[in-house]
């Protein structure tokens, strides 16, 4: 019997009073595809991190191909044949990619025999799995996702045996995504070992050979894939049974609450993001904005939410409002009805040192019933909290507690209840369920269908194509500042969105990943 | 989840701080041939040991009360100012104009209008670097630094010229007027045959600063423009999301902070000196900072910190006085105070937390309220 090409035995990590990993185990086979998959702070990272020698464990044995091996700092992890890709790629930008592959694994103090030997062994591995990247190519030029296959490719150079991947496929449109895979799949037949942490499902079921699921830092289950189902799988990351498609009836759309016309926006570093788009938000509907992350719709949000200048004409219920000047601040669209759930829960929704209490009132400090003069009234926002906290199940239903002890789900759930329950027209909500567990996003999702039910018109902007697809009435599709296009999400599907991501229209079976790359990294889009 | 309990945040860690910098002025102290037992006596008797030596300790208190709040607030907002010491000048400068020029019937209403006066003046005197910082980005610690040395300017060229009055050989102004003058603590606190703090500065602005730090606490902590003040500080992004105008915010904290370091005018000038002087801050404006940082921006924190550092300059001056000790010492002394306080924090707060962590009982199974920990 072969040895596992990694054996973890009893690893526990603890950061203070918080037991990240706890007595895990676990054991990947070589030439196996391994699923680890859990919710955000089930300790995924901290173990992979531990594995490739950013953290020391305070328990546990690390086995590499059958030998007790030590993981003291990354450079061991390396000389043990274990290669990482992040999640937020380690490339130098205006590196080419052949420098950015031997940075740190010159073979001398002169630079040129290891380029050229570089140069012969990207050839190789390029041929041999699929990997084509341009190796004089600069990288800041070069799309996603390729900067992922640099990666790859810095990890193969220096003899991975074991390839690491933390969620590979955030950044990536679909079908750049289902090219990645093929790569996986050329590598595991040439016998390496990949883990893939990951927290989509689908991509759980369409390649890995055997899954390992982690909740609150214990390892829950590990099973054949082919033995189980994703619905399954979600009641072992959360622990009890979830709903994973949304329940929901038709709309029936009433009058148009949001109109966008010719809306341009130019950011502060004089980039022209926002280019001309034109579109209408129904009472009573979901328009669902789709797009790989930074096309522009970061900046639409934040002009409707009153915090980037734009120009064109926006209107709400009929009238407009003010893009640039006086009146063109996050307070004047309170007032006017329009509420705003940010991409950013942590660097914009909240204040993360702030209590509960405080950010329930947080952007609505003036409103009449939470202000008492000068002053706050504290007793009132306090009360308040209380109530929405309870309706909300926000969980620990403690007023007082910081922002930043709340889990992910949590803090959105107090930002959901601070906009949702003040009866907007119009709520704009970035990324409602990044970052959040499946047993809120399902609440979360429930709460946002509702509000649509009660006549309300729902702006989502999500990077989460299941997530556009599951909630939408109606999709548009964002890619460098323009609509591609609106779509019924009842007649359109992945592949399709995907294409329209990328900038493309046309029949997706003609398509290759290389045309989608090329127009992605033309459009200068896309980047992390 | 806090590591420690809030009684070892805010006592435990500045005490022990406080600890290793005697420790360290004991061997400094030891070093150059005293002994430290005698010395620290000497200081404890000097500026604690009778109520003229607390007269001393409490007016300089007054003067680092009103440059600690200015810091403190400031810090609210992630500003930086270290410009108190240019805002207190003007401040003594308001207080001069508003005590030579304006007849006042008695101290009372004196104390009121060079009070607001004084405010206005640091007020002003900060506010061109709060509208350059919104505005235009130039950096307010920049900013502040090079408005120290035009106030320092202004002020000599005001008392070498305007402001002296005819005939005098001194950069000074004249003495204010009788009604003008605040009544000191001897004032106060004599009854019949007991005279107490004779002779001592402390005077009745000393209430002020109290009052000053009451007022402060209710703004930052109570009031719609506190909590927008802390909201920018802790986090401009959100700050812009909620509609919080961050030039607003700028230049209003910077406000109230130039006006609290004007304010300490009405100690130093118009409570002690009696007229305005060249030098009159002797850098109140600076220790001001330290006084913030080891108070924890805090008002209460900066009026224990006021106190500490009263301590410290009265007692130095005792130290230089009595023994061969020089005078230069007690900045040494002062200077290990603000290492350990406020430079070396982590460096006992570590310890301590690890500390009170490996007391904690280890949480339980099941805690719904385990913070998320690993990042994806």
């Amino acid at each position: 019997m072969t040895a596992p090409a990694i054996e973890l035995k009893g690893i526990s990590k603890a950061f203070g009073p918080v037991q990240a990993n706890k007595d895990i185990s676990i054991r990947v086979m070589p030439g196996t595809i391994h699923g680890i998959i859990g919710e955000n702070g089930a300790g995924k990272s901290t173990l992979m991190s531990i594995l490739y020698g950013f953290y020391k464990a305070d328990k546990g044995e690390i086995f590499i191909g059958g030998t007790k091996t030590d993981i003291p700092d990354s450079q061991s992890a390396i000389a043990a044949g274990i290669g990482m890709v992040f999640q937020h790629f380690k490339l130098v930008e205006n590196f080419t990619v052949l420098e950015n592959i031997i940075l740190g694994a010159e073979d001398s103090g002169l630079l040129r025999p290891s380029l050229s030997r570089a140069r012969r062994e990207l050839k190789a591995l390029a041929d041999e799995y699929e990997l084509n990247v341009d190796p004089d190519a600069i990288v800041e030029d070069i799309g996603v996702g390729m900067q992922q296959r640099v990666e790859i490719l810095k990890a193969l150079y220096r003899q991975a045996d074991i390839l690491i991947l933390d969620e590979p496929t955030g950044v990536l449109t679909p079908a750049e995504a289902d090219h990645l895979f093929r790569i996986l799949e050329n590598l595991r037949r040439e016998g390496k070992t990949i883990i893939l942490i990951t927290h989509k499902l689908r991509e759980i079921m369409d390649i890995t050979d055997t899954v390992s699921v982690m909740r609150r830092g214990e390892m829950t289950a590990t099973v054949k894939t082919v033995d189980t189902s994703p619905q399954e799988l979600a009641e072992l990351m959360v622990g009890r049974k979830v709903l994973l498609r949304v329940e929901k009836t038709p709309a029936s759309p009433g009058d148009v609450i949001l109109d966008v016309q010719d809306l341009n926006v130019t950011d502060a570093k004089g980039v022209h993001r926002v280019k001309g788009i034109s579109f209408n938000v129904r009472a009573g509907e979901i328009l669902g904005i789709a797009g790989v992350a930074g096309n522009g719709q970061s900046e639409l949000l934040e002009v409707l939410g009153g915090y980037e200048k734009a120009s064109g004409q926006i209107t709400v219920n009929g009238t407009p409002i003010d893009l640039t000047g006086q009146k063109s601040d996050g307070q004047s669209r309170r007032r006017r009805g329009i509420a705003h759930v940010p991409e950013d829960r942590q660097a914009e929704g909240l204040i993360m040192d702030y209590a509960a209490w405080e950010n329930t009132a947080f952007g609505y400090h003036h409103d009449a019933k939470y202000r008492n003069g000068l002053f706050m009234n504290n007793a009132a926002i306090l009360q308040d909290t209380t109530e929405k906290m309870e309706r909300f199940d926000v969980r620990p239903p403690d007023p007082k507690l910081a922002a930043k002890n709340f889990s992910g789900g949590n803090q959105q759930k107090i930002v959901l209840a601070r906009e949702i329950e003040r009866n907007p027209d119009l709520l704009l909500i970035g990324q409602p369920t990044r970052g959040v567990d499946i047993g809120a996003i399902e609440f979360i999702h429930q709460q946002i269908v509702a509000l649509r039910d009660q006549g309300k018109a729902i702006l989502l902007v999500s990077v989460e194509l299941e997530e556009i697809l599951a909630l939408s009435d109606r999709i548009a599709v964002m890619f460098d500042g323009h609509i591609m296009g609106e779509r019924d999400p009842a007649q359109t599907d992945e592949k399709e969105l995907g294409l329209l991501m990328a900038g493309m229209t046309g029949n997706p079976s003609q398509v290759s990943v290389k045309d989608i790359e090329e127009n992605l990294a033309h459009a200068g889009t896309g980047k992390v | 989840m806090d590591v420690m309990p809030k009684w070892a945040e805010v006592i435990l860690v500045p005490l022990i701080s406080l600890l290793l910098a005697a420790v360290l002025s004991a061997l400094v102290i030891l070093a150059i041939g005293e002994n430290p037992w005698d010395a620290l006596k000497l200081m404890v008797d000097g500026a604690l040991g009778s109520t003229y030596g607390w007269g001393y300790t409490l007016y300089y208190a007054t003067n680092f009360i009103f440059t600690g709040l200015a810091v403190a607030i400031a810090f609210h907002a992630r500003m930086f100012n270290i410009g108190g010491e240019g805002q207190a000048v003007l401040g003594g400068l308001g207080v001069a104009l508003v005590c030579l020029y304006i007849p006042f019937p008695h101290w009372s209403l004196a104390l009121i209008t060079a009070s607001v006066g004084a405010a206005l003046f640091g007020a002003a005197w900060a506010f061109i670097p709060a509208i350059l910082q919104a505005k235009r980005g130039s950096h307010i610690v920049i900013t502040t630094i090079m408005f120290n040395f035009i106030a320092a300017a202004l002020l000599n060229y005001l008392l070498v010229g305007a402001l002296k009055p005819a005939g005098s050989m001194e950069p000074a102004t004249g003495k204010f007027p009788e009604t003008t003058h605040l009544p000191s603590f001897q004032d106060m606190f004599s009854f019949g045959e007991a005279t107490l703090f004779r002779g001592a500065p402390a005077n009745i602005s000393f209430f002020v600063a109290i009052a000053a730090c009451i007022a402060l606490w209710a703004l930052i902590w109570r009031t719609r423009l506190g909590y927008e003040i802390r909201a920018y500080g802790h986090s401009e992004s959100a700050a812009k999301y909620a509609g919080i105008s961050p030039t607003k915010i700028i230049v209003v904290s910077l406000l109230i902070s130039g006006g609290l370091a004007g304010m300490m005018a009405i100690n130093n000038v118009q409570g002690e000196a009696e007229r305005l002087v060249l030098n009159a801050v002797e850098g109140a404006g600076f220790i001001g900072i330290a006084v913030a940082l080891m108070g924890r921006s805090h008002p209460l924190g900066v009026f224990l910190a006021a106190i500490l550092f009263g301590f410290l300059y009265q007692g130095g001056a005792e130290l230089a006085l009595w023994t061969s000790i020089p005078r230069e010492l007690i900045v040494v002394i002062q200077a290990l105070v603000i290492l350990f306080t406020g430079a070396l924090d982590n460096m006992v707060r570590m310890p301590l937390e690890r500390f009170f962590l490996s007391r904690r009982k280890p949480p339980k199974p099941d805690a719904k309220s385990t913070p998320a920990v690993g990042t994806n």
